[in-house]
């Protein structure tokens, strides 16, 4: 259940998933990745729920293993 | 003890451009657990150089020991840099060193491949910083004179009081964070408008 | 509090007797235990049955048992009583009066799934009819797998299926993040099957009677029947609660004949939406319809607030309790929730500032989908329904005028709120 709805995304695409609980707003995904994410008024990330272009795996992935707290994930549909 | 070999000069130099960036490492360190930011600089650039300087510090150790195991002038074998006391010469300062730098590639190595790992185990190896820095400063000041007098002790004073003072502050910052069960209670007060549709002060529901 | 009955639909009440059951009346009336003899014997009359869960999520109940059922190693089936929503009573009428179906249901369940464990999670306090039914089935030999209570604290969130999860394995009642499911790696790592207790009687029922039997009321495609909370003002105004059973597509008119007079009905629960009353009275107690309408059915809460209160004020009470209730895990979560609620008690107000309305829809759509649970979610679905439904009201309060200033409390709301660690054991 995770709090999110589920996506039908394409075999294979991944999306990006932040686990709230871990996440304490440190906002550096924010940074390094802006196109899928924001943060919002509290310094939490607000992610594009749609699969990670391919274009932009590369830098997803880098997003993922620079978050302090380990709170982003990529995460196969 | 003075070598006078070009290999001697190099070892002592590295070591201590080594212990400036460790320094720099853990106050970095410290700077992310408290959301801390480098004036001018993006979030990124902390979690960058902090990752970034550690490489560099083992960089700059890795030259460290090779020059002194090179140096002919005392007998180091190579396995005194990750085998602790296993150096005839100065033993336990280079013991020392040794300690402090299989913390650090525990950490590192542990940091690495963080995504894998347990969350806890990952925290815990990499607690050990508070472990590793203190006894490579210990293995600096007492395995050559350098650091014992002159700008050179000068400085390990300045980097015990940058980490000192690192540390009080990533302490005052725990004690002030409010424990998860409070946190509500908490903003829900700084953000009661009007109480008059909500909890009256006998906890009664209005 | 007194059960209610509806007679409507051909098979009458199932669920609750006339009066609490002991265990030789309930064997009487229902027969023996109906074990099938192994595992996974019962999944396949569950869904043809299309029992679905009564706790709220609303999904088929074979699912969950048949992950269960298929899974290696040590299983857990428990079977949640621990009814957090404070306007919802029906599993607590329901474990008074005839515990004995959920204890039936729950060794069936354990049978199908090939549990090693069976475990009833409820509040603490209040439950001395389920104690003496476990203590009598123990004496008679009826169950097969002894029956161990678990204690839930009295929070909002200890009913959330991995809050309960947590809780069992003798942690903390607080919902957890993510895979895997509560099916793959429940209580203590093992596979756990966990059900409403309401779930888990129409379980016993259909193992009885079978699938086509359960269809015999109901809709189609949502058979069977339900448990009810209704809220209806007497006539001295005051809020009467009845526990009903009802087969599911009763006309909501049926189930409230107070209801065309009222003003609006909260349908579901406090993570429910509101309607107003004119259109909740065409409407009937299924998720189809209801759907339609933007609502579901949920823990089967129906509150029909009476004219001559204010929706503004009653809304910004639920809303602040369930910020109060936030587990304060999540950033989303634990900043949202209690500027809503201010928001929501500024609104509810005179003269609120212009900005406030649109603030709190701007803070209701960025909690959505972002916390570890459906918390934030159910809230800001119930504030922005009572906005939508209570929008005549928010006109007068701005211009300064009230339709019931100083309305007393419908809604039923406990006391309290949590703020230390054991509050949450």
């Amino acid at each position: 259940m995770g709090g999110y709805q589920a996506r039908r995304a394409q075999p294979g695409t991944r999306t990006l998933r932040v686990d709230p609980i871990q996440c304490t707003g440190h906002g550096v995904c924010a940074e390094l990745l802006p196109e899928l994410i924001a943060t919002d008024e509290w310094g939490y990330p607000v992610i594009d729920p749609r699969p990670v272009p391919p274009a932009l795996e590369a830098e997803a992935r880098k997003t993922v293993a620079a978050c302090p707290a380990l709170a982003l994930r990529l995460v196969r549909e | 003890m003075t070598g006078s070999t070009a290999f001697w000069y190099a070892s002592r130099a590295t070591g201590i451009v080594a212990l400036l960036l460790l320094t720099a490492v853990l106050v970095l360190g410290l700077l992310i657990t408290r959301q801390g930011r480098l004036p001018g600089l993006p979030r990124f650039a902390v979690t960058g150089l902090h990752r970034n300087l550690s490489l560099l510090a083992v960089a700059f150790i890795a030259v460290h020991i090779l020059a002194a195991v090179l140096d002919t002038f005392v007998s180091i074998p190579l396995a005194s840099a990750v085998v602790p006391f296993a150096s005839g010469y100065e033993r336990l300062w280079l013991g020392l060193g040794a300690i402090a730098f299989d913390l650090m590639l525990a950490m590192i190595v542990t940091s690495l491949v963080r995504g894998r790992l347990n969350r806890r185990l990952w925290r815990a190896v990499h607690l050990l910083a508070y472990v590793s820095w203190p006894v490579a400063l210990a293995h600096s000041m007492g395995s050559s004179r350098d650091l014992q007098h002159g700008v050179l002790l000068d400085m390990s004073a300045a980097c015990i009081a940058v980490v000192a003072a690192a540390v009080l502050w990533r302490l005052a910052g725990a004690a002030r964070q409010v424990p998860r069960a409070g946190r509500v209670a908490d903003v829900m007060a700084r953000h009661d408008a009007a109480a008059r549709y909500g909890r009256a002060r006998d906890g009664s529901w209005r | 509090m007194a059960p209610g009955y509806l007679r409507a639909g051909p098979t009458g009440p199932r669920l609750l007797p006339p009066a609490a059951e002991d265990l030789r009346a309930h064997l009487a009336r229902h027969g023996p235990v109906p074990y099938r003899g192994g595992a996974g014997l019962l999944i396949p009359d569950v869904r043809a049955a299309g029992l679905t869960g009564r706790g709220g999520a609303g999904f088929p109940a074979h699912r969950k048992l048949a992950i269960v059922a298929a899974a290696r190693g040590r299983k857990v089936v428990v079977g949640n009583g621990a009814e957090s929503e404070p306007a919802s009573r029906k599993d607590a009428v329901l474990l008074r009066d005839a515990p004995h179906l959920v204890l039936d249901g729950l060794q069936l369940a354990a049978e199908a799934t090939g549990a090693a464990a069976a475990v009833l999670y409820l509040h603490r306090g209040g439950h001395a009819a389920v104690l003496r039914a476990v203590a009598e089935r123990q004496a008679a030999g009826v169950d097969r797998l002894p029956v161990t209570i678990a204690e839930a604290p009295p929070r909002f969130l200890a009913g959330q299926e991995t809050a309960l999860v947590s809780r069992v394995g003798g942690g903390p009642a607080l919902p957890r993040f993510g895979l895997p499911r509560v099916s793959e790696r429940g209580v203590a790592g093992a596979p756990t099957c966990v059900h409403n207790v309401e779930t888990l009687a129409h379980l016993a029922l259909i193992a009885r009677h079978g699938p086509r039997w359960f269809r015999a009321a109901g809709t189609a495609a949502e058979p069977g029947t339900m448990l009810t909370t209704t809220y209806e003002a007497a006539a001295d105004g005051k809020p009467r609660c009845l526990v009903a059973e009802a087969p599911i597509g009763t006309p909501l008119a049926d189930l409230l004949p107070g209801l065309p007079g009222a003003q609006a009905l909260l349908v579901g629960g406090f993570h429910g939406t509101w309607l107003p009353a004119r259109t909740a009275a065409t409407l009937t107690l299924d998720n189809q319809a209801l759907g339609r309408h933007g609502a579901a059915l949920g823990a089967g809460v129906l509150a029909a607030l009476p004219a001559g209160r204010c929706g503004l004020a009653e809304a910004a009470r639920v809303t602040r309790y369930l910020a109060a209730e936030s587990a304060g895990q999540c950033g989303p979560c634990l900043n949202g929730l209690p500027r809503i609620a201010a928001a929501m008690a500024e609104l509810a107000g005179p003269r609120p500032r212009r900005t406030t309305r649109e603030d709190a829809e701007r803070w209701a759509g960025l909690v959505t989908g972002r916390g570890a649970c459906h918390h934030p979610d159910g809230t800001a679905r119930f504030v922005r329904s009572a906005l939508a439904a209570f929008a005549p009201e928010l006109s007068r309060h701005a211009g300064g005028q009230c339709s019931a200033p100083g309305s007393r409390p419908f809604l039923p709301l406990p006391d309290g709120m949590p703020a230390a660690e054991d509050d949450w054991m």
